[in-house]
Formats: C-alpha cells, sequence, structure tokens
C-alpha cells in the first residue's frame, strides 16, 4: 500500500534536515504506529506525505499503491486515496462543515471518474456517519472547526475520514487534546473505519491510544529515522522505560 | 479662493462641453444652482485629498471612454424576484422593457415629467441632499450630476412596500455617457427595498436622493454590472430621521473604474444606517472605490460599515471611510471595517479609514486589514481533495460572506451568494 524508501528531506527556508532516510512499508489492511520523541520528524512525515508546502525532498520516495505520492498535488494525492489527519485541524471561518465536506466529497470523485453525489445522498450518509461519531446537525452547519473544543474537532477529523472513504489513513496525534472518552469515541470511529483494503499509519507519543487502536506494527522513529520496528510489545516497552534506552541502543 | 488653474481650466473645458437639460420648470433653479456650484468648487483632480488613491481624469474628461459592451449568457441578476422592474438603456427611460409604473403605496415617476410640475416633495429633495453632502468635503461630480442628469426616477412611498423596485441599468452603446438621478422618500412608517443592477453606460454618472422619515426604512442592493471597460461614479445622499433605518449593499465585479460614495446623515434619534460592499477585481486596471461619511448628529444611533475586496493580478481596492459624531450625539454606535484579500503580490489595497468625534459618551470602533489568502486553510482543504482553484475560490467567497450577510433579504443573499460563486468559477 504505502511504501517509503529512504526518504530525506529538508525545510525549504532552512538548511535543516528533518527526515534522514525513512523506510518504511504499510501493508493493505494493516494498522502501523510510529512514536517517537518530540523533534524526531514524525508530523514532518506526515505533512511531506500529504504534500504540505515547507518541506523539500532531497532523496527517496514514497508511493500509494505504486503511484508516486511525491509527483501530485496535495488534492491529487486525496484523490489518490490518501488521508491525514491533522493534529491541529484548521479552522475555516465562513465556510460551512457541510459545504466543505460535500465539496471534498464530489471533488474526489470528480477526480476518479466517478459520479458526484446528490444532496439527497450525501445528506443521508453524512448524517448516519456523524451520529455515531456524536457529531449534532449544529456542529455540521458551523463553519469548518470554528469554535469546536479540542475533542469536537479530531472527531470533525475522522467524520471527513469517514466520508472520504480513503485507502491510506496517516493520524497525526489524534489523541493530543482528548480526554479519556474523547479518546474512545475517536478510536472507535477510527476501529469502524478499518478493512482489508484499508491501512493505518498513527502516529503518536503515547501507548494509550494503542490500547484502542491496537496496532500490527510498531515503529519508534528519532532523528530523522526510524529505528526500530517490532510488534506492540514496543509500545509498551517504551510507555515503561521511555525512550532513553532504546536511543542508547542505536547509538 | 480662486481654482488652481489646472483645475479651473479642466472644469471649463468639460462645462463648456455641456448643455443643461430644457425643460423648464421648478428643476432649472436646482441645476443652475448645482452649476454653480460645480464651477465654484471645480471638477476633482487627483490632487484632491479624496482623489489621491483614484484617479478621477476618466471621469471628467468630456469624452467617455469607450467601453466593450459585455456579451454573456446569464439571466440578469434579480430577474427570478417579484419585483418592479424600471429599465434604462444607456442612461434612458425604456418605457417598454419596463413595467407599468404602478405598484401599491408608491407613486413613481419619471423625473423629467416630475420636473414639469409642482410635485413639492421632489422639488425639496432635488440636490437638497446632495448639497447638505458638499460639507464638509466636497463632491462636485455629484454636483455635476444635479445641474446635467438628463434621466431618473422620483420614487414616494408612503406604505409598507410588497416588492422591491428594481432599477436595471442596461448597456449597449460603446460610447454612451449617462448621467442620472433619481430621488426617493420614504414617508413616515414606510418602507421599500430598492435594486439595482447592471453598468448602465460606458460611462456612468449617478446620484441617488433618499429622505428616511421617522420609522421609514429603504433597503438597497446593487449589483454593478460585469462590463470590463465601464465606469462608474455614484453618490447616495441620504438622511435619516428619528428610528428609521438605512441599509445598503453593493456587489462589484469587474469594471474600470469605480467610485461609489455614499454620503449619510443621521439626523434623528435612535436610526441605523449600515453600508456594505463586496468587490471582485482583476487586472492591473481595475480600480474600485468606496468612499463613505456617515455623520451622527442624533442621539442612540447605530452606524456599521462593512466593506471587503478581493483583489487579483494587479487589482487595486480604495477605501475612504469616516465616521463624523457631532456634539450631542451622545450613545453614537459606530462600526467600520475594511478589508482587502489581495489574490498576488501585484494587487493594492488603500484604505483610510476616518474617526472625528465630537460627543464624549460613544463606542466607535475601526478596522482594516489587508492580507493573502491563509495557506494552512487552502493546503487543508487541498488535502481533502479539493483542487486549488475551487479551494481559492471557496476562501474566497468565505472572505466576502460577511458583507454578504449584511444583506437582510436572504432570497437577495443567496442570489448574489450564488451568482459570485459562479463568476469565480468562470474565471478559473
Amino acid at each position: 500500500m504505502l511504501e517509503i524508501k529512504n526518504l530525506h528531506v529538508k525545510l525549504e527556508d532552512e538548511d535543516k534536515q528533518i527526515l534522514k532516510g525513512v523506510n518504511l512499508t504499510v501493508e493493505a489492511g494493516k494498522v502501523h504506529a510510529i512514536m517517537g520523541p518530540n523533534g524526531s520528524g514524525k508530523s514532518t512525515l506526515s505533512y511531506v506525505l500529504s504534500g504540505r508546502d515547507g518541506y523539500e525532498v532531497t532523496d527517496g520516495e514514497a508511493t500509494l499503491d505504486g503511484a508516486d505520492l511525491l509527483d501530485l498535488e496535495p488534492e491529487e494525492r486525496a484523490a489518490a486515496g490518501l488521508f491525514l489527519a491533522f493534529q491541529y485541524p484548521v479552522e475555516i471561518p465562513g465556510v460551512g462543515n457541510l459545504t466543505f465536506l460535500r465539496t471534498a466529497v464530489n471533488a474526489q470523485r470528480k477526480a476518479r471518474g466517478e459520479e458526484e453525489l446528490s444532496s439527497a445522498d450525501f445528506l443521508k450518509v453524512v448524517r448516519e456517519r456523524a451520529k455515531t461519531l456524536k457529531i449534532d446537525a449544529d456542529m455540521l452547519k458551523r463553519p469548518v472547526n470554528v469554535g469546536f473544543s479540542g475533542g469536537e474537532k479530531k472527531r470533525n477529523e475522522i467524520l471527513q475520514m469517514a466520508m472520504l472513504e480513503p485507502k491510506m489513513c496517516i493520524l497525526d496525534e489524534t489523541d493530543s487534546g482528548l480526554d479519556v472518552d474523547a479518546m474512545k469515541l475517536v478510536s472507535e470511529g477510527v476501529n469502524a473505519l478499518r478493512s482489508e483494503g484499508r491501512s493505518f499509519l498513527v502516529i503518536t507519543h503515547y501507548q494509550r491510544l494503542l490500547d484502542h487502536i491496537k496496532p500490527d506494527v510498531v515503529h519508534i522513529m528519532a532523528n530523522g529515522r526510524i529505528i526500530k520496528t517490532g510488534g506492540p510489545e514496543l509500545a509498551l516497552e517504551v510507555e515503561n522505560n521511555g525512550y532513553a534506552d532504546l536511543l542508547a541502543e542505536v547509538e | 479662493m480662486a481654482l488652481p488653474k489646472i483645475k479651473a481650466d479642466a472644469t471649463d473645458a468639460r462645462l463648456a462641453a455641456l448643455t443643461l437639460p430644457d425643460g423648464a420648470g421648478w428643476a432649472t433653479e436646482a441645476r443652475q444652482s448645482a452649476l454653480s456650484r460645480v464651477a465654484a468648487m471645480g471638477l476633482p483632480i487627483k490632487r484632491d485629498e479624496y482623489w489621491r488613491y483614484t484617479d478621477p481624469t476618466s471621469l471628467t474628461s468630456i469624452e467617455a471612454p469607450d467601453a466593450a459592451v459585455f456579451e454573456s449568457d446569464e439571466a440578469p441578476v434579480f430577474n427570478d424576484l417579484d419585483r418592479l422592474k424600471i429599465v434604462f438603456v444607456d442612461g434612458v427611460f425604456d418605457a417598454e422593457a419596463s413595467d407599468d409604473l404602478s405598484l401599491d403605496g408608491v407613486e413613481i415617476e419619471r423625473l423629467s415629467d416630475a420636473m414639469g410640475r409642482d410635485i413639492h416633495w421632489a422639488k425639496d429633495l432635488y440636490g437638497v441632499l446632495e448639497t447638505r453632502g458638499q460639507t464638509p468635503v466636497q463632491r462636485p461630480l455629484a454636483a455635476l450630476n444635479t445641474a446635467f442628469a438628463t434621466d431618473g426616477i422620483v420614487i414616494r412611498v408612503t406604505k409598507e412596500v410588497s416588492k422591491p423596485i428594481n432599477l436595471t441599468y442596461l448597456h449597449k452603446d460603446v460610447s454612451s455617457d449617462a448621467i442620472l438621478h433619481h430621488v426617493v422618500k420614504v414617508e413616515e412608517g414606510a418602507s421599500v427595498t430598492l435594486l439595482e443592477n447592471g453598468p448602465a453606460a460606458a460611462r456612468f454618472n449617478k446620484v441617488l436622493e433618499v429622505e428616511v422619515a421617522d420609522k421609514a426604512s429603504f433597503h438597497h442592493v446593487r449589483a454593478q454590472g460585469r462590463d470590463h471597460e465601464r465606469r462608474a461614479v455614484t453618490g447616495i445622499f441620504t438622511r435619516l430621521g428619528t428610528e428609521s433605518a438605512f441599509k445598503s449593499f453593493t456587489l462589484t465585479v469587474n469594471g474600470v473604474l469605480t467610485r461609489n460614495e455614499t454620503v449619510i446623515e443621521l439626523t434623528g434619534d435612535d436610526a441605523i444606517a449600515h453600508v456594505a460592499g463586496a468587490c471582485v477585481g482583476d487586472g492591473r486596471d481595475f480600480l474600485h472605490d468606496d468612499t463613505v461619511f456617515i455623520t451622527h448628529d442624533a442621539e442612540r444611533c447605530e452606524s456599521r460599515q462593512v466593506f471587503k475586496k478581493v483583489l487579483h493580478n494587479g487589482a487595486t481596492g480604495v477605501f475612504q471611510g469616516k465616521i463624523l459624531v457631532k456634539e450631542g450625539a451622545q450613545k453614537t454606535d459606530g462600526y467600520q471595517i475594511s478589508q482587502g484579500l489581495l489574490l498576488d503580490d501585484d494587487s493594492n489595497f488603500l484604505a483610510k479609514p476616518e474617526l472625528e468625534i465630537y460627543a464624549d459618551d460613544v463606542a466607535c470602533s475601526h478596522g482594516s486589514t489587508c492580507g493573502a489568502l491563509d495557506d494552512t486553510a487552502l493546503y487543508y482543504l487541498r488535502s481533502r481533495g479539493v483542487p486549488k482553484g475551487e479551494a481559492t475560490d471557496m476562501l474566497t467567497l468565505a472572505f466576502l460572506a460577511e458583507a454578504l450577510q449584511e444583506i437582510e433579504n436572504e432570497e437577495i443573499a443567496d442570489e448574489l451568494g450564488q451568482r459570485l460563486e459562479q463568476w469565480l468559477g468562470r474565471r478559473r
């Protein structure tokens, strides 16, 4: 599904190398988690994959089902099936949440040569999916993320994911700013989307999210590289011992 | 005081090329008095304080510069509304294209007819509000209009009118030079909505004088035509009575030069004046100027100015807005916001917000901002699959939404919102 080879990335405006050779393969239907200390390059990896400005790929490649992601515009990557749930979802005053969702869904369908959803069909689906995430009609009507609480913003991200039905989902610290109940709700939303054809890359600082979203593979990232890969037990090890041992091991 | 030679010469040349329309009656005196005001003030030049951002040369020149007629296959704005339609073609009333000028609660007459008779309310307003609006800032092109207006409409409203009156200005002649002058009197407790749409002419000078009596309300929505090369200078002069309301919104897309002046006097207590505008400008030659002057001369009045301009490919947007709170106008609530959205590095937004306050118990706020599209928001939309052009339009419409929200009639607001979306889409 997602294949990242020897990815090197620096900041566009600064001579600062962030990713220094990331190798990662996420197979179809699998959940991979990336953990790592602050500044290890986790968020940068998610931004680079989704096509945010400000980064320069100096070496390596990233493909989604064989398609070269790095060559595509952000909207083309989305249409190809990539989705990033933002750590800090963006507030967009003046754009209604529903309008935004419908525009996004139909833009992707159009890009893939599929028929656009009618208003009625769209509303039916969105109401049903919003309900399971406890997103009420008011939240759907309000401008995108404006005045949403931290939990509401994250639930709104998962709603977008549910509507866009991507095949590769990247969750960037989706647990940050969430209380226990909200984390459970968000995790349930994610788990409901797990399927054979859909993969997840879950970026997190804490093991607790992985109690809810059970990963198949856990990677530890540090200093722009993946330094260790293992099963779910690796996350527990980090939770108990911190990163220091792992970092020392590598050096 | 003698005028500077350059101004005096330009004014003389312009006036020499014009003749006062015939048709005597009370109007002759009003026109002659306006003519002497123009001669005394002189026509504007770029050196004048309130024309420093907008070069008036093409508005004062003897010949109107040509403007190609915009070919469009879309239905005119407001076409689907139930309204009373009054049509002007290149500044000339077109009776055939217009509806019958009868509507319950309204007297409507063509200006030339009204001028031939002793209609005291029209006589008491024509050029009168314009004259009041000449101080403290001179508006010579409005006086020129009062002197030389060739057509127009006078409207007296005595009730709450059931449907809007729509002045539609068609442009068919590439070199037309139109001067229209309308007078509206909304009597006590009455209310009316006036709609205006269309480019009117290659060059259009229009004055609208509106007297809003106590407890009366006047709503105004206009969509200035999309002809790329048209030029317009418009002036709204209004005086508001106790507990009255005046709300005006203007949408401008295209047009090479537009100067919209709005001069509002709040003379009765507890009156409300809102004036708003949304503008989308494209190209180095595009200049759009909103110049607003609101005088608070009574207690507890509210005024609100909301102007948004989207500027692209070297376009220029100008905002000059003033709130003057006179001594004794206590509890005034004045608000003013002007914002420019620059879609590239070549465009300009020039703003001059002014407050002048002589009362000590007032709340007046003003803000002016200018910036680019939010990159993060753009990336967020694109990361959801919305193509860049469409995402840019969404954010542009979101920016303009605050001004469109000033339109009270939802049906009209929706129509203009949809039009804007279409027009932006066509540019892509």
